[in-house]
């Protein structure tokens, strides 16, 4: 699945960032970004309802490679700024996290974690 | 690389959006050195947890990093209210952390025992009321 691949199947808008051919492996959907650093894998797309620039920084320290924001969440310039900088694509969704996880896994996108 | 490098940073207790920035610094560098991927994540989500908790616990403190050919060894230091059992904080899910904390996305209680599963050694040093320090190595 590509970044592409995501903005379709979440009817998503594309908010900042270029390279959207990108391959996504994994996904992880959360509010709080200790949950979302305790999980490592490569190529990751994070899925959240938070909007703050450490949304930005978590996903930066994982190499991950898109935010999806959930509910329509808008981030501010600031954000979008840090986002540009690290290379990092930006989208948002009008659909809810549980809703917007679920779309995602039903094409086949995996979370890549044992269960615990 | 035959000689120490060492990178220093203060970080602000006062600036919670700005928090991160030193890992971020270091990051890029460990990146330029051409240190190998696994060990610069594994540094960079550490030391982000550690400066994290040095803003919302401590009020700021400062960074050292020493990069050899074997390890990177990171230092935080803060003068902030020390933790009164580390055992209990060192715990998924122990968290003191407020609702205004929470509500921007921390205060899961993971931080401590993220850092401790990423790095190859971390030791705590805290006296109450005087500050805490954290020492953390990734062997290279
Ligand atoms: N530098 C520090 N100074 C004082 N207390 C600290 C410090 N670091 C951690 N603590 C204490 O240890 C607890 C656990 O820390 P930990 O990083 O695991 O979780 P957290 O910061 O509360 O939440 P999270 O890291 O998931 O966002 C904190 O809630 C706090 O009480
Ligand atoms: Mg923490």
């Amino acid at each position: 699945m590509t970044v592409k691949d995501i903005i379709s199947i979440l009817d998503a808008d594309l908010i900042s960032g270029e390279d959207l051919d990108r391959e996504i492996h994994t996904a992880c959907g959360s509010d709080m970004m200790s949950d979302v650093l305790a999980f490592v894998k490569d190529q990751s797309v994070l899925l959240t309802g938070l909007v703050n620039p450490q949304v930005v920084r978590t996903a930066d320290m994982m190499d991950m490679v898109c935010i999806v924001f959930v509910r329509g969440k808008e981030p501010g310039e600031d954000i979008i700024e840090l986002a540009q900088e690290r290379n990092i694509v930006l989208i948002k969704t009008g659909y809810r996290m549980f809703t917007a996880c679920g779309l995602l896994y039903e094409n086949g996108l995996r979370g890549g974690c044992q269960k615990k | 690389m035959s000689d120490v490098i060492a990178l220093h940073f203060d970080v602000d207790g006062e600036d919670f959006t700005r928090a991160g920035e030193a890992s971020y610094g270091v990051k890029r560098t460990l990146k330029q050195l051409g240190i190998n991927p696994e060990a610069v994540r594994k540094v960079a989500i550490a030391l982000f947890e550690g400066e994290i908790n040095m803003v919302i616990h401590a009020d700021g403190g400062v960074i050292d990093i020493e990069i050899d050919n074997n390890q990177i060894k990171m230092i935080l230091k803060d003068k902030g209210p020390g933790i009164p059992d580390i055992e209990k904080a060192m715990q998924e899910g122990f968290s003191t952390a407020s609702d205004d904390v929470r509500s921007l996305g921390f205060g899961a209680g993971m931080g401590l025992p993220n850092m401790k599963k990423y790095t190859d050694s971390m030791e705590i040093q805290t006296e109450l009321g005087v500050g805490t320090t954290v020492t953390m190595v990734v062997n290279l």
